[in-house]
């Protein structure tokens, strides 16, 4: 049923083929996040919490209505409070709903060692799949927005699933849904895209934010999760979503040279010992070995 | 056949490099989808009680509504059709679920008597019979006729009326009529539905 409309394009760790890849014709998924019009409500995080049943732990105060620090491995959807001085000195908020960006080439999956414990489906949709994660938080290195959170009683690691199981059956994402003040929307990537430029040139044009642009970074071959930002020159202002996030090179560094260096010393290993097992045979037993009998030859 | 200890050692080592060379993957499948948790469950449309916008939302219960089916909530979400919200809502109609399901939630009524300091049962009737009791004595010994010109006024001041958000158009039309049957002239709802 599902799996006849979710098929697999990526996975982690897994050597050979994959078999959704290249086998669909199929529109990418996206969520679009107009952050000039989020009121900091935090439906989004309700329904997030109430869809995926998840429990709400304590947490702390950090002097702004933000709920929490950052998000948790129980708490995928978060909105950051951030106070903004503007040039005239007034103050303006911008509130960002943080989660997991969908990101085309996801850091979290190229660093996952385990065989199917990260996936990305043919519509975008990055997942985790606890069952085949081994627990080693490498996602979390690999992550460049920091989103992947690790469950310290069962070691496994949680983020969000852009609800997987509501968008296979043709349904929204729960946060997008709630959200009453139509910040968010859900779409495919071109129609997103469209509305997010859309939405971008007018503010340019009839709001007072010149540089009113949209997040979609390149670095990570796009994400589906886009942003329209006041200011798309300064995201760092946005509780430090990163300017142009890329997954970090030792990352890249150990899943590509590393890996068919490691393949090739291996098996130049094994033929070099064939090599020389041929040419010299054996190790010649010592006079003082002991035959089977237990007596000296 | 019976294999001795070497040949069954040569032939566990041939078998565990084939099946490392040409690949034995014992898992049906690299991903299973969680299934939508409303697939089948009923549907039934409600009203958010919290605020005076009047949210539509659907309350997702497990069964078909089947007899020997106790109903329960599994979700709450908005109701697209309906043109308040139009399926959204806000943090406070999101979490009904909980509120549903809270153990705290208020299931029978209560009283608690003048000057007393503690919640009593009550069955529905004498709640019924005594609020009745209540309403009657107030007012005949309240009710105003004439007001101090001397004009006919025929109300009752010492009564109000408060109602809550999910009351339907249908039921708030009873609540006027039969307040102003009264003469209570204090009434006031919170529905705008």
């Amino acid at each position: 049923m599902s799996q006849e409309i979710l098929r697999i394009q990526k996975i982690s760790g897994h050597a050979g083929s994959v078999p959704g890849e290249d086998t669909q014709r199929q529109y990418t998924v996206c969520k679009l996040i107009d952050t000039t019009t989020c009121i900091g409500c935090k439906a989004c995080e309700v329904a997030c919490m109430e869809w995926n049943d998840l429990p709400f732990g304590e947490t702390v105060f950090g002097n702004t209505y933000q709920t929490m620090p950052e998000t948790r491995w129980n708490y995928w959807n978060l909105i950051l409070f951030n106070e903004h001085e503007r040039e005239d000195g007034t103050l303006m908020w911008l509130m960002r709903k943080n989660q997991c960006m969908h990101c085309a080439e996801p850091g979290c999956l190229a660093a996952c060692p385990a065989d199917g414990a990260i996936v990305q489906y043919t519509n975008g949709i990055v997942d985790f799949q606890q069952a085949n994660c081994i627990g080693c938080g490498y996602c979390i290195t690999g992550c460049p927005f920091d989103i992947p959170k690790m469950n310290p009683k069962t070691n496994r690691v949680f983020k969000c699933t852009l609800c997987t199981d509501r968008v296979s059956e043709g349904l929204e994402p729960a946060c997008i849904k709630s959200c009453p003040t139509g910040c968010l929307h859900f779409g495919s990537k071109v129609d997103m895209l469209d509305l997010a430029g859309k939405r971008a040139k007018q503010l340019r044009e009839h709001s007072n934010f010149q540089n009113a642009g949209v997040y979609d970074p390149q670095g990570v071959g796009g994400t589906g999760v886009i942003y329209v930002l006041h200011d798309a020159t300064k995201p760092e202002i946005y509780g430090g979503l990163p300017r142009d996030p890329h997954v970090p090179w030792t990352v890249k560094l150990w899943k590509g040279p590393l890996k068919w260096l490691g393949n090739v010393a291996m098996v130049g290993g094994l033929i070099g010992l064939f090599v020389h097992y041929l040419r010299f045979g054996p190790k010649a037993r010592e006079d003082e070995d002991i035959n089977p009998r237990g007596e000296k030859s | 056949m019976n294999p001795t200890r070497r040949d069954f050692l040569k032939l566990t080592t041939i078998g565990g490099a084939a099946a490392a060379v040409f690949g034995f993957d014992l898992k049906p499948a690299f991903a299973q989808l969680r299934t939508l948790k409303i697939a089948r469950a009923s549907e039934t449309r409600s009203t958010c009680p919290y605020c005076a916008v009047g949210c539509g939302t659907i309350i997702y219960t497990i069964g078909d509504r089947a007899k020997n089916v106790t109903a329960q909530v599994v979700h709450v979400e908005g109701d697209p059709d309906h043109p308040t919200n139009r399926g959204t809502l806000c943090p406070k109609g999101s979490s009904l679920q909980q509120e549903i399901m809270n153990d705290r939630r208020l299931l029978k009524p209560l009283v608690r008597r003048p000057g007393g300091t503690e919640w009593q049962d009550i069955s529905w009737d004498d709640a019924i019979n005594e609020i009745a009791a209540q309403v009657k004595k107030t007012r005949d010994e309240t009710f105003v006729e004439k007001d101090a010109a001397g004009r006919t006024v025929n109300r009752l001041e010492s009564v109000a009326w408060i109602g809550g958000c999910t009351d339907t158009n249908e039921f708030n039309y009873l609540v006027v009529k039969s307040m102003r049957a009264l003469g209570v002239v204090h009434l006031e709802n919170q529905a705008r539905v």
